[in-house]
């Protein structure tokens, strides 16, 4: 039977020669983490389990993001669950303050899930990872604590979509924006329970960083996962970092997907997503105009390097308007020094910007730039949810960095053609 | 399984985020974190719901975040079952997982109005509005979800698979 990779992934791990989307399947789970909210929930449920270690200690992570450095009394106490539960099983895998960063981006950047993996993660992000050629989905702390005792998962095998992208972006268009268009044309549901395959020679102009941001955001459409074939720009980025031995899965031409979708990408505009859901998505001139009192470059979707080069690109020489208050946050120490090392921190410091260690802190509305009601925040990350970075009366548009880069110039949303009159370099 | 209780309605894609903010994730204690469930979308729900009550909700329910804090939000304030539209699909494991039940139904959220009593068949997806005298087909709960469901959620489970795999 002519199978897609997700179908070929799941089939492989279930020791079937295949699988049908519908079936109810048992998994082995290659590698597995948790992160300082879903952690000590999972770790209770592990407890209640009965077990005395978990299934591969070295197949299971705990990643410290969301609350990091911690910003309260009641975020250390619930940290601390996390340390000594590594420190009394003598988990390897642990990153803490200072070695830590968002835990999507880190654990892909580290070499810990491969091609061919089946990757499992609380964090409903964990999706990221597909854009590595494998099956990378989110999961709540139960199962984790699941998987965490058994070293399998059970799973419902998605019906797979294709999304085929043709040409060559315009300036100042990026990954975010693809998947943006996506997910304001099929709806915040229009994905739910499948699996995003994405496709198309417009994928051989996009970097691995701009790959990450587009299956990062498969959930914001309800999807399972999100997924690309591992090609040579894959392989070439994953080869140094492996951890495993690395497995290449292509879908079959006569793969059956429950819908395909073609999308003519070089006539795109940048988009955002207008307040308060993802779905909302309209281009940026539409919405042009509109006061901005904060914009956040970061998160799992848009903290990786080339972000922080497009913002560094938009601010080069500029400076933040003086009533807009403009975050920086690279997702990891390795794009912290990276930035540092390329002059792009000392372009931030410049243009007024305030540039801080990894953490979610604002995406989630946990700290570091909490939102005041009424106020409005241009912010790289996947989600603009009624209260999502701050007071429930505040408002988010999701944008790609350089978008952000320009509304934190002109103090309102802009094309960032505004701001850089001179042509961009291609 | 059975249940039987009061009917209180929400709109479509009710997000994670409103049904418990994540400035609140800062425990897992049920009976906090029910101190604070759709704090965001109305302050005053949490207020009117009886232990035992049916929340009735929109397309896609719990889209959003993984955090099971939103199922055990919403089960620590009383709700016996949730019956929507549609289910975002972490939240419908997480609910299973952590004992509580829900079933998805086309018509529910349409029919049903605030204070309905509701009588749920999960084997069945039978929805009797019993003030109403409607009856609504929903989808019925899969097998493998009800043996969850009386296993206790994941964590009987896993204890019955490992003790069927030390024999
Ligand atoms: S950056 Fe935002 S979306 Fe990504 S893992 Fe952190 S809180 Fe979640």
């Amino acid at each position: 039977m002519a199978m897609t990779m997700t179908e070929k992934i799941l089939a492989a791990h279930a020791g079937r020669p295949e699988v049908h989307p519908g079936e109810l399947i048992d998994c082995t789970v290659d590698f597995l983490f948790a992160n300082d909210i879903t952690a000590p929930l999972a770790i209770k449920e592990f407890e209640k389990m009965g077990v005395a270690q978990v299934f591969d200690p070295d197949r299971v992570a705990f990643v410290f993001d969301h609350y990091v450095p911690n910003k309260d009394i009641a975020s250390a106490q619930q940290c601390k669950i996390t340390r000594d539960f590594v420190d009394g099983h003598n988990l390897p895998h642990f990153f803490d303050v200072g070695r830590s960063g968002i835990a999507h981006v880190l654990l892909a950047e580290l070499g810990y899930v491969v091609p061919g993996d089946v990757f499992v993660g609380a964090d409903s992000h964990t999706c990221n990872h597909g854009a590595l050629g494998a099956f990378s989905t989110g999961v709540g702390s139960s199962d984790l604590a699941a998987a965490m005792a058994l070293g399998r998962l059970w799973l419902r095998v998605p019906e797979s979509m294709k999304f085929v992208f043709h040409g060559r972006p315009r300036p100042w268009v990026t990954g975010k924006d693809l998947i943006l268009k996506v997910i304001g044309e099929i709806g915040v549901d229009g994905a739910r329970y499948g699996a995003m395959e994405f496709c198309g020679d417009t994928l051989t102009h996009l970097t691995m960083d701009e790959r990450f941001s587009i299956t990062n955001m498969a959930v914001e459409a309800g999807a399972k996962n999100g997924i690309m074939e591992a090609d040579d720009v894959v392989l070439e980025w994953i080869r140094p970092r492996a951890r495993r031995a690395i497995t290449v899965y292509r879908s079959d031409p006569g793969a059956s997907y429950v819908d395909v979708r073609e999308v003519d990408v070089s006539t795109l505009d940048p988009v955002v997503s207008a307040p308060a859901s993802p779905g909302n998505v309209v281009s940026v001139r539409e919405v042009g105009g509109v006061k901005v009192d904060q914009c956040f470059i970061g998160t799992c979707t848009n903290g990786r390097i080339e972000d922080m080069r497009l913002a560094a690109r938009v601010l080069a020489g500029r400076k933040v308007h003086p009533r807009t208050r403009l975050l920086v946050i690279p997702a990891t120490p390795a794009v912290y020094r990276q930035a540092l090392d390329e002059g792009l921190v000392q372009i931030f410091l410049d243009a007024g910007a305030a540039f801080s260690t990894s953490t979610c802190g604002p995406c989630i509305g946990g700290h570091m730039g909490v939102l005041a009601d009424g106020e409005v925040c241009v912010s790289t990350s996947s989600r603009n949810f009624v209260g999502r970075m701050g007071h429930r009366g505040s408002k988010v548009y999701l944008s790609n960095a350089a978008v952000a880069a320009a509304a934190a110039v002109a103090g309102k949303l802009v094309h960032p053609d505004e701001v850089v009159r001179d042509p961009v370099p291609v | 399984m059975a249940i039987r209780g009061k009917a209180h309605t929400v709109g479509h894609h009710i997000d994670t985020d409103v049904i418990i903010p994540a400035r609140y994730l800062v425990t897992t204690d049920p009976a906090e974190l029910a101190k604070y469930v759709f704090e965001d979308l109305d302050p005053s729900l949490r207020q009117r719901i009886a232990p035992g009550d049916v929340l009735v909700a929109g397309e896609n329910f719990g889209q959003g975040s993984s955090r099971e804090h939103a199922p055990i939000a919403i089960k620590g304030v009383g709700i016996s079952c949730i019956v929507a539209v549609s289910f975002a699909r972490i939240f419908y494991r997480n609910a299973f997982n952590i004992g509580l039940p829900v079933v998805e139904c086309q018509d529910v959220q349409a029919r049903v109005s605030e204070g309905d009593e509701l009588d749920v068949d999960l084997a069945t997806g039978v929805i009797r509005n019993v003030t109403r005298g409607e009856a609504y087909k929903g989808t019925p709960v899969p097998e493998f979800m009800l043996r969850l469901l009386t296993a206790g959620g994941i964590v009987g489970y896993v204890r019955a698979e490992l003790a069927r795999e030390r024999q």
